[in-house]
């Protein structure tokens, strides 16, 4: 049976595989083509420009602010929301002190209803998030403003979103509260597969609740925090990121060009400019950022693989 | 035992790798490779419809056999006034199809049509996705309206279409001299929008010069209401009553220049002074607090709940801000209130220009139908229909006798009877929209309106920004005429 084996791999292989460069392979040969053009997106004709598009996009202080905060993006996110998904989680199932009759390893008190309160945002689709938020945050009358009236601190009234200091950490806090119920849940999974046993001889030799983490969890967790990582800096750099900043910090990319982003920035040179084909040498750009960036974490989470 | 994590060595790591990047090309790839599609379908373009003959009745010789096809932005205004005007076209020309629709997304809707060739023959060209004008009209996308200007008009075929429309129409519509490409239809006033009942309640009068305007905002604030307001995240609203002001104060030649982006425009000590009385209202704490985070909306609602006496807009605000607006608001528009006696032009210098751009395609099929249906909409009778459905003048000139206006629209006509010659019309953006709207409305005004800016900062910065949007050769480049 040996010598059909290949045929019969590339019989199932064939569709997916051709499906995969028609959609996703050749619209990227074709944005590269298309970089090298001055194409506008408003009419058939175009001519080749070579480098021009490139040139002018290394000039560009926008495209570096751009890229600057897309950056942000994909460090800091990550970083807060999987730390806070980590602890969260691990409160959850590992975290509750020790109850009479119970089992051994449990979480906090309530940790079922916080997992669903955590996971809540995670159903609101994220333009809605960014509308809500973009109340909460009117410096007249949203809730962040009159919470801090109402305790008693009149005379701290920020702008938010208004204030180009603050714009961009009030967008990515956003995108915090509403993906950080996602990893919750996903790690609080990778955590109830991890034995029991484990947490037990830790506990019996009278490890501290941090010590149970930074010993026992979080290495067996590995592989998960990882794909999380590059999952979550994926979003940051692009869908995510554009649907908060577009809505939320309307006007072209918050107060001076504080929150704007590379997709966004692409989306603007397409659809609102007529410079299409500047538009895709930007997309170029992203796509060399996110490959780098997945390429980096990968890289720097390599480490020997715990069997247990 | 349990185990999350997969038994090969790598396993996870590469195959996510790729799985991810995968991923990562349906993120950041489909919009680039949508439009790439779009391009690469070609430009076969559509065929003409043959025209038909010229008569009296039909003076663009409009072939009454032909489709004709009107899309339409679905706005402010709404689309009940151009569903009026095809139920016209298709009585004078029982035999032709019309397909008529409205939509907010022009460009995702029309971007594929022009890549294609096949646009359709009429379309309102406005909104948030509204076509770049500039590069259609660079890339000969768009058809010459002169012989539409150049018809008998609808009501008086002793009269042509271009004398039947208000100062300034034909001549926005032209980019670089004599072809007309846009018509704009609807006709808005810019200015300082208020209640003049609030203004009574104080008892004061609309100030004319910065001094009296300085007073009044104290005696609002002494009644605990803020001066202005303003869309704060949107912060290129300033320039509605900003920029007439600076024509007032300095005369034309300095928007003028402005416009042209000639080099240390922004210096003029006009520019200069008209920044510093607006900080002034920041300064002295007359700007509703909050406002730099307030957007379009949000900052029209505080204005219209009595928190702040002046906002500036155009008067599309009046339909827009409808439902908040109270019952005996006593909605007024005012020119801008100038600097003092030395000012260049007389009070009453107004800003009013055309909105609402519609266009007929170069390759459309039937552009002698798309040209007879705005023909009809200019007559006398559709131009006051719209007005009366949306509280907007139009391009025709009149039609405004015999219907009730409502307290904005009529202040707006009586501040154009003052302005009289003296209605100034910058450029900057229709011919340089992001200069216009992010760098010197975001990134100038709006920082130098929050207090982050000194308006010494901000003329330097704008002007920074002009000169390097008249360097940028990747933008058309447009001077007055």
């Amino acid at each position: 049976m040996q010598h059909g084996k290949y045929r019969f791999i590339v019989g199932f292989l064939a569709l997916p595989l051709g499906l995969y460069a028609l959609f996703v392979v050749w619209p990227f040969i074709q944005s590269i083509y298309y970089s090298f053009t001055d194409w506008t997106g408003l009419s058939p004709e175009f001519k080749m420009v070579g480098f021009d598009n490139y040139t002018r996009m290394l000039h560009d202080d926008i495209f570096w602010k751009s890229l600057e905060h897309s950056l942000l993006f994909a460090l800091v996110l990550p970083l807060v929301t999987i730390s806070l998904a980590l602890f969260f989680a691990f409160m959850i199932n590992v975290g509750g002190r020790r109850r009479r009759g119970g089992p051994v390893i449990s979480g906090v008190r309530g940790s079922s209803f916080y997992k669903i309160v955590y996971f809540f945002p995670q159903v609101l689709s994220i333009a809605i998030v960014a509308l809500l938020f973009q109340f909460a945050y009117n410096p007249d009358s949203g809730a962040v403003n009159s919470i801090l009236r109402g305790i008693g601190l009149d005379s701290v009234q920020p702008l938010w979103l208004g204030d180009p200091n603050l714009a961009l950490w009030c967008v990515m806090a956003v995108l915090v509260w509403s993906t950080v119920g996602f990893f919750v849940v996903l790690f609080s999974a990778g955590m109830a597969s991890i034995p029991a046993e484990l947490y037990e001889a830790a506990l019996l030799d009278g490890a501290s609740r941090a010590t149970t983490f930074f010993r026992v969890t979080l290495p067996l967790l590995w592989d998960t925090v990882q794909s999380g990582w590059v999952y979550m800096g994926i979003l940051a750099l692009g869908a995510e990121s554009f649907a908060v900043v577009q809505i939320m910090t309307t006007g072209p990319g918050g107060p001076d060009y504080s929150t704007t982003v590379l997709v966004l920035y692409v989306y603007q040179k397409a659809f609102r400019d007529g410079q299409a084909a500047y538009a895709t040498t930007i997309g170029v750009a992203l796509l060399v950022v996110t490959l780098a960036f997945a390429a980096i974490v990968m890289r720097l989470g390599r480490r020997e693989r715990l069997e247990y | 035992m349990g185990s999350t994590s997969n038994n090969s060595a790598e396993g996870v790591g590469r195959r996510d790798l790729i799985k991810r990047s995968a991923a990562l090309g349906l993120v950041a790839a489909p919009g680039m490779g949508l439009l790439s599609a779009c391009a690469s379908s070609g430009g076969g373009g559509q065929k003409k419809d043959k025209a038909g003959k010229k008569t009296a009745k039909n003076p663009l010789g409009v072939n009454d056999t032909a489709k004709m096809e009107f899309v339409l932005f679905d706005g402010g205004f709404g689309k009940e006034y151009a569903e009026d005007a095809v139920k016209i076209y298709e009585g004078n020309f029982p035999k032709a199809t019309v397909k008529f629709s409205a939509t907010q997304k022009i460009q995702s809707t029309l971007q594929p049509r022009f890549n294609q060739g096949n646009p359709p023959d009429l379309i309102d060209n406005s909104g948030a996705e509204q076509m770049d004008m500039g590069v259609l009209v660079g890339k000969n996308q768009l058809a010459d309206l002169t012989p539409l200007l150049d018809a008998p008009s609808y009501d008086d075929p002793g009269k042509k279409v271009r004398d039947t429309l208000r100062p300034g129409i034909v001549e926005m519509g032209q980019f670089d001299g004599a072809p007309v490409w846009i018509l704009y239809y609807a006709y808005t006033v810019y200015g300082v929008w208020y209640s003049q009942k609030a203004l009574d309640s104080l008892d004061a009068e609309y100030p004319k010069t910065w001094d009296e305007m300085l007073a009044v905002c104290e005696k609002a604030k002494k009644k605990g209401m803020a001066g202005w307001t303003y869309a704060g995240k949107y912060p290129y609203y300033l320039p509605f009553s900003l920029y007439p002001m600076i024509g007032k104060v300095g005369g034309r030649e300095v928007l003028d220049a402005i416009d042209n982006l000639e080099p240390n425009a922004w210096k003029h000590p006009a520019v200069k002074a008209c920044f510093e009385a607006y900080y002034e209202l920041y300064q002295k704490g007359y700007i509703l607090k909050g406002t730099p985070g307030l957007d379009h909306i949000q900052s029209q609602t505080a204005w219209a709940k009595g928190e702040a006496l002046f906002i500036p807009n155009g008067s599309w605000v009046e339909n827009e801000s409808a439902n908040v607006i109270p019952k005996d608001f006593d909605l007024a528009v005012s020119a801008p209130s100038g600097i003092d006696g030395s000012d260049k032009m007389p009070f009453g210098t107004i800003w009013a220009s055309g909105g609402e751009p519609f266009v007929v395609p170069a390759k459309a099929a039937n552009p002698e139908g798309g040209m007879e249906q705005l023909r009809i909409m200019l007559s006398e009778a559709s131009s006051k229909n719209f007005t009366a459905k949306v509280k907007s003048l139009t391009a025709y000139n009149g039609g405004t006798t015999g219907i009730t206006l409502t307290p904005g629209l009529k202040s707006g006509v009586a501040a154009l009877q003052l302005a009289g010659s003296n209605v100034v019309n910058p450029r900057l953006q229709d011919w340089y929209v992001q200069l216009q709207k992010e760098k010197i409305g975001v990134s100038g005004l709006g920082e130098m309106m929050a207090g982050r800016l000194t308006p010494a900062e901000a003329v330097k910065k704008i002007q920074g920004f002009a000169d390097e949007a008249a360097k940028d050769n990747t933008i058309k480049h447009y001077k007055h005429q």
